[in-house]
């Protein structure tokens, strides 16, 4: 085995949307990540970023492809033995208006991890591990007995965390865990990751599309459109020298915080849409709207290949 | 000069007036409401509905009256619900017979409440059945989808087409005419309906994040319909259940009508109120009653169940 702690191959997710029409959400993605580690995982509104984050942890049943995580092969396992697996790798989810139950109380959203796994023998002992870990995020013991809707946007996502963390994951997938936060939170609930990311050890993979949050956060940052990876590489890398002109146009919209440069930027607008899924352009995916496409893009799918040491690319021209 | 600037400052700030207090920590975490669980707000929330507060005293006051008023008024006045009395028969309210009497000289108050029993607990019962038969087919059909659903469905639908008569009759065939056949024939299509609206709430649940967490988490499907859903699907499954009471008082009034309801001299306000038809315009008391109670007692059930729906909606505090 690998170093490797979380290792994806040739991942794909299809959706039957009807009239033999096929949605291809995730279209054979591979990477890997290494313990204690975060990957960033960044593109437009439907890509298929969320849906990869979601088939990882097997929300979603892959069309294709293996998934494995602390070394064991998460696709193929039985029912029984992908419950204990789960012990392994949690989620955050993006909206946290919508990831807890309006009719719990936070002692049962969370409460509710430790009752599945079994890890609290008596009610007295789960109370106290529960208001343990809502310390851990920095919420009081006593909001416990409260209802979700009595908390802060902020507040909410941090009870997420902390549902995530009850049962001790070594891998966390955090699909857009800011995205609904305000500004002044977020760096909040981005500091609370880190933090318990250098506690426990923790494996990322940081599902975003704001890429001045993944820079900050991310070790190694994976670029994806229309369900495929064109890029890869490590973070500062990846933000000095993009290879694939889709990642180019990516950083000239993150806004520079100095009027003058600002001004001096040169800013790549796409022209068109993102291509529908379901018929994708043929050969590169991106061909449609890259300023740099030729015959051969429409006719030859580029690989992604290594451009520069451990920059891989998926573009002919890169 | 400077005195006077310093007036208003407290003393020991004296030297910097513009001095960081800070924030404070827990403060900002902290809650001030009240925490209350789940039944005590529902409660609270009713409470403060005067309207729906009325309804929930006409209903008890109903069955209150149900129970006790035939028992007590036979021990103090020897008056029954079966004994004919052909002396008396049509006589119009007095202070002897509150309510007046019937053809047959039986005392149209005990008869009254009589009736009531037989209505409210025909409607009790026969939304009972509906209520935890429609959960649990609605909401297997709801979560599972697709082949499951499509099944379940067709079954639901064909059962659902069958003219609700024919059933039935043919049940009073291999049945005994008696209450309980009355509540059988109507639970056997009656379901369908509260089925149908928990399929729909369970489909717009089922992708909530709070439902993928606790998959997420390992749950199973149970677990999740049962715990997560359900419960959410509360308001609607309750206005359904508040409609379908008043419903099944109806039915069992309709199918006395037609000589398949409950055997003279049992009365139920159906039976009464058919009974009164024949004499509408010559003696109105005999008619008046038993359908005043009837729509009362409707109109009590749905003001009762709006209520109940505002109050189960933790969102609709005020």
């Amino acid at each position: 085995m690998s170093d490797n702690f979380v290792e994806v191959q040739g991942l794909r997710k299809f959706f039957n949307v009807g009239n033999n029409r096929i949605l291809k959400a995730v279209n054979d993605i591979s990477f890997s990540i290494k313990q204690g580690e975060t990957l960033g995982l960044v593109g437009e509104s439907g890509c298929g970023k969320s849906t990869a984050g979601r088939t990882i942890i097997r929300l979603y049943e892959p069309t294709a492809g293996s998934v494995t995580v602390d070394g064991v092969e998460v696709t193929k396992l039985s029912k029984s033995k992908m419950k204990a697996q789960r012990r392994n790798m949690q989620m955050i989810f993006q909206d946290p208006f919508a990831s807890l139950n309006p009719r719990m109380t936070i002692l049962d959203i969370i409460g509710e991890a430790l009752d599945i796994h079994g890890l609290a023998g008596s009610r007295a002992e789960r109370k106290r591990r529960v208001e343990e870990l809502l310390e851990l995020v920095g919420l009081n013991a006593e909001h416990a007995s409260r209802f979700p809707h009595e908390f802060s946007g902020g507040q909410r996502q941090r009870i997420g965390i902390t549902r995530a963390l009850a049962v001790e994951p070594k891998f966390i997938i955090c699909d857009e865990p800011i995205s609904a936060l305000d500004v002044s939170i977020q760096a909040q609930v981005i500091n609370l990751l880190m933090d318990l990311q250098k506690k426990m050890d923790l494996t990322y993979l940081f599902v975003a599309h704001d890429l001045s949050m993944v820079k900050y956060m991310s070790d190694r940052v994976a670029v994806m459109y229309l369900g495929k990876i064109v890029e890869i590489a490590k973070s500062e890398d990846l933000y000095a020298n993009p290879q694939h002109p889709y990642t180019t146009a990516l950083l000239s919209a993150i806004p520079v915080p100095d009027i003058e440069d600002e001004g001096r930027k040169e800013r790549i607008v796409l022209q068109g849409d993102l291509p529908s899924p379901i018929n994708p352009p043929s050969g590169c995916p991106f061909r449609t709207r890259c300023p740099a496409a030729t015959e051969r893009c429409a006719q030859e799918a580029p690989e992604l290949r290594e451009t520069r040491p451990g920059h891989l690319a998926a573009c002919h021209y890169a | 000069m400077s005195q006077e600037m310093n007036v208003n400052v407290t003393p020991g700030a004296g030297s910097n007036p513009f001095e960081k207090i800070g924030r404070d920590q827990n403060g900002g975490e902290r809650i001030v409401r009240k925490s209350l669980t789940a039944w005590q707000n529902i409660r609270r929330n009713l409470y403060e509905n005067k309207l729906s507060m009325v309804g929930l005293y006409f209903i008890i006051a109903i069955a209150l009256m149900a129970i006790f008023a035939p028992w007590v008024t036979g021990l103090i006045t020897g008056y029954n619900y079966f004994a004919n009395e052909l002396a008396n028969a049509n006589q119009p309210p007095s202070w002897a017979h509150w309510f007046g009497t019937d053809d047959l000289g039986r005392d149209m108050w005990v008869r009254t409440w009589k009736g009531a029993q037989i209505s409210l607990f025909v409607g009790i019962a026969a939304a009972l059945i509906d209520l935890v038969i429609g959960i649990v087919y609605g909401g297997i059909m709801g979560y599972f989808g697709g082949k499951v659903d499509e099944t379940m469905n067709r079954i639901a639908e064909i059962l659902y087409a069958i003219p609700y008569l024919l059933v039935v009759i043919l049940l009073m065939v291999v049945m005994p005419q008696s209450l309980t056949t009355i509540i059988v024939a109507m639970s056997i299509t009656g379901w369908i309906n509260m089925a149908w609206i928990v399929r729909g709430e369970i489909m717009r649940l089922k992708n909530q994040e709070y439902a993928l967490a606790s998959k997420a988490l390992g749950a199973g499907s149970m677990r999740i319909i049962f715990r997560h859903l359900i419960p959410n699907a509360m308001g609607p499954i309750l206005v359904t259940l508040t409609l379908t009471i008043p419903g099944a008082m109806f039915t069992e009034a309709f199918l006395s009508f037609l000589g398949m309801g409950v055997k003279s001299p049992v009365a139920s306000w159906g039976t009464m109120i058919d009974n009164g038809r024949q004499a509408m315009t010559t003696y109105p008391w005999r008619i008046m009653f038993p359908a005043l109670f009837l729509a009362v007692s409707m109109f009590a059930l749905n003001v009762f169940g709006d209520g109940l729906r505002d109050a189960f909606d933790p969102k609709m505090k005020k």
